[in-house]
């Protein structure tokens, strides 16, 4: 067992992107009751010190596992395909399009005050995202599609963008 | 295996034996020491059976100092010299302090921290809250009669780095083993979730004399785990008196009041919120020292209209935690109350208004942060006590981020991260040639540099020249499980390397603690070199029993060649403990260090294998318990 294993082993879970997340979060904790820091507050100073390395690399993997997007790219990681998130931003154009018409929709309705029409492109934003997760299970799970997964997961950081900034705008008419 | 297990006579550390650990909840207005007795959280009292220490450090001109109840009483008399509210001050410079116009003190800005000036001298607000300590330590020292191992001091959840290694130096001042720093809020969950047995998403709402926190906390069984926290560290009971003295001045318009009226007055101003929790109009009266009256009459309704603003400040970053969490009020199984502001009807009306349901009230506000604080030292100091064993996992109130170019912030560990964390971030030269780098750490929210909380900035040296953007500099960022940061940097291709624990920039340096241990010693008429090596030959005790537990449970993870090593070294550790040179155990205990650092890399592999393999084996364990049934 060290640090260079990958999450799902640590977790001791199948390496796959749909996953029972109730299971890994009661693994997460079973791991964290033996290794956290309260654990060691009166053991020596190598005792103390290794049980932070843990803790705190229990709590990344658990971080990378629980989000579905994070969890893609760490999967897509393992099979060696890197989604070269800055390097490579090239879209095709029809999808720039979508998004350019989304993020106007969304300006117009922060600007306007319009909390209705934001809460409205949330969900509405919200159903495209499960949907485009529910389709990169299967390029994952099951038909080992690694490529065409790789470019569902960069048009998926757009689309989490795109909800956080209409949560931000929704959080700033909130106040 | 068995044969290791076997002690030789004397040798063995009674694994039974009580360990008396204690649990401070330092306040604004009030600061309180509890610790487990026979099971039982329960809060030390004085010898005139008072729970509560009024957090009130009065100096006097000789040096000495008065504590507590004596120097809350004789504020007005020496205002100069008599510091109330200095959690206030803590890791604060003087533009972070509000109203600091109207208190009574002679400042003195120091590198990130004021200190203030008082004829005992220039105290750091470090050295005046390590006074508070004293008293508490000696308190529960005389209370449980005997050596403490360690304490849990709990702060405000929404404290960032400065103000946390503040607390964690005064309590090195005051002779304290911190076993850790524990958010206020999640203190009070311990004390009220372990007592009720509660599942399910619990918000805290704690409003102390000086400082405001809200935490979402979600409990499930044994584990207590915080899901979001926000607040504001410099909004508190203290402001509600303020506001209330502003009130005065307007109805009474007297003359400028000399700095022991204005005291007075303000002390007159807090007993009359206090009275207005139970009566629906407080009189406010003051003969002042130029035999002019002050006589109003302050009721419930202009009272909760006075301080409406401050009860909203507080409801934002209860909105924004909720956010944070991703939960709505209705989700929030109930609401505690924390600290003896909430005491105040028109909070309690609020923040039930806001919820939707009755606040839960049934632990006393003033006692319930020292209980659970008390109740995790117990734990910590490994006093197992079978059914209670939980866990508890907090996060970090602030994002921690970097400057980058054109003063922009970089987040790195963004708010409301699961601790322990660490991050690493990669950087390079933007100028051909450059050698050095420049690292500025801050923390908050915002995006520009200048309005978040600068906490250090260092500098790493000996890059080797290259072109621009060819040296790769990787900065570590680790969080430990106090909240308290450090970081390192790194040269990829050459290996250079700078460390710092994220100090210098506010706080004190070690040469500084250092100096002012030896002064309060002095003072206190103890030896400093005494008390050293006194704490050196504790911590060499709990470094042999800790590794003695660990042999006799897990002596077979090492060859008996390694065993024999091991015990050698605890023996000569042992010996030299005994003796008088501080040096010397200090190279044994690094010596035992180094020499169970591979044991204790498998005894950690050797736990999570076990949960691991432990989850395919569910079955087996009902057995069991039907076993035993």
């Amino acid at each position: 067992m060290d640090f260079k294993a990958d999450h799902f082993v640590l977790f001791g879970i199948k390496p796959t992107f749909r996953l029972d997340l109730s299971d890994l979060d009661s693994r997460y904790r079973d791991i964290q009751a033996q290794v956290h820091p309260d654990r060691f507050a009166h053991a020596g100073e190598a005792e103390r010190r290794l049980s932070m390395q843990w803790a705190t690399h229990a709590n990344e993997a658990y971080q990378t596992l629980k989000k579905p997007l994070e969890r893609a790219k760490y999967l897509l990681h393992l099979a060696g395909h890197d989604i070269q998130a800055e390097s490579n931003t090239a879209m095709p154009p029809d999808f720039l399009m979508e998004q350019m018409e989304w993020r106007e929709a969304v300006m117009e309705a922060r600007d306007g005050g319009d909390h209705h029409e934001l809460e409205r492109l949330h969900n509405r934003l919200r159903n495209d995202i499960s949907a485009r997760y529910e389709e990169l299970g299967q390029l994952l799970d099951d038909k080992a599609e690694f490529a065409l997964a790789t470019d569902r997961v960069r048009r998926l950081m757009f689309l989490e963008k795109l909800l956080h900034e209409i949560d931000d705008a929704l959080a700033s008419l909130e106040e | 295996m068995a044969l290791f297990q076997i002690a030789e006579p004397g040798e063995s550390a009674a694994p039974h034996e009580h360990k008396l650990a204690i649990g401070i909840d330092l306040g604004t207005t009030n600061s309180l020491v509890a610790t487990v007795r026979s099971g039982l959280a329960v809060c030390l009292n004085d010898e005139q059976g008072r729970p509560l220490l009024p957090s009130v450090v009065r100096y006097h001109a000789d040096g000495s100092t008065e504590v507590g109840y004596d120097a809350q009483k004789n504020q007005a008399v020496d205002p100069k010299n008599t510091i109330v509210s200095v959690k206030r001050f803590m890791g604060r410079g003087t533009k972070d302090i509000a109203h600091i116009e109207s208190m009574p003190y002679d400042f003195v800005e120091a590198t990130g921290m004021v200190k203030l000036k008082t004829h005992a001298g220039i105290k750091s607000p470090v050295e005046t809250s390590a006074e508070i300590l004293k008293a508490l330590k000696a308190r529960a020292e005389a209370a449980l009669g005997g050596d403490l191992v360690g304490a849990v001091i709990t702060v405000p959840a929404y404290f960032d780095d400065a103000q946390r290694q503040a607390t964690k130096d005064a309590a090195r001042l005051a002779g304290l083993n911190v076993l850790r720093l524990l958010n206020e809020p999640t203190a009070a969950a311990i004390a009220y979730g372990l007592d009720n047995a509660a599942e399910g998403v619990y918000a805290v709402y704690d409003l102390g004399g000086g400082t405001f926190d809200i935490s979402i906390l979600k409990l499930t069984k044994g584990v207590f785990e915080v899901m979001s926290t926000g607040g504001d560290s410099a909004l508190g009971g203290d402001d509600f008196d303020h506001r209330i003295y502003c009130w005065v001045i307007e109805q009474a318009t007297p003359q400028p009041l000399s700095l022991e009226d204005s005291r007075r007055l303000m002390m007159r101003c807090r007993e009359a919120k206090e009275f207005l929790t139970n009566n629906p109009e407080a009189p406010i009266s003051l003969r002042l020292a130029n035999g002019e009256m002050i006589d109003v009459k302050l009721d419930v309704a202009t009272f909760a209209s006075i301080t409406q603003t401050l009860i909203s400040k507080t409801l934002q970053p209860v909105k924004k935690a909720l956010r944070d969490a991703g939960l709505r009020p209705e989700d929030v199984k109930g609401v505690v109350m924390v600290g003896g502001a909430t005491r105040m009807p028109q909070v309690q009306k609020a923040v039930g208004d806001f919820f939707r349901q009755e606040p839960l009230t049934n632990l006393d506000p003033d006692k319930v942060v020292a209980l659970g604080a008390a109740t995790q030292a117990n734990l910590l100091a490994g006093n197992k006590t079978g059914k209670d064993d939980w866990l508890l996992l907090d996060v970090i109130p602030l994002s921690l981020g970097l400057e980058t170019m054109g003063g922009l912030v970089e987040k790195v560990i963004p708010r409301n991260s699961t601790i322990p964390t660490a991050r690493a971030q990669e950087f390079t030269t933007f100028k051909d040639g450059q050698t050095a780098m420049a690292i500025h750490v801050v923390q908050g929210e915002r995006e520009m540099v200048a309005d978040c909380r600068s906490l250090a900035r260092f500098e790493l040296r000996g890059i080797p020249p290259m072109v621009a953007g060819a040296a790769r500099i990787r900065v570590t960022f680790q969080v430990d499980a106090d909240g308290l940061l450090s970081v390192t940097a790194r040269e990829q291709t050459t290996g250079v390397e700078s460390s710092i624990t994220v100090k210098p920039s506010y706080g004190l340096s070690d040469d500084e603690i250092a100096g002012m241990l030896k002064d309060s010693m002095e003072h206190a008429k103890e030896d400093a070199a005494a008390r050293a090596l006194k704490e050196s030959q504790v911590e060499a005790e709990r470094m042999i029993e800790a590794t003695e537990a660990a042999l006799a449970e897990d002596a077979h993870l090492l060859s008996a060649e390694e065993i024999a090593k091991i015990r050698a070294t605890i023996a000569k550790l042992r010996e030299t403990a005994a003796g008088d040179n501080r040096r010397q155990i200090n190279i044994a205990m690094d010596d035992l260090g180094y020499e169970t650092q591979a044991f204790a890399h498998r005894r950690m592999d050797q736990s999570i294998k076990k949960v691991l393999s432990g989850r395919k084996v569910d079955d087996i364990k009902v057995g069991e318990e039907g076993e035993q049934a």
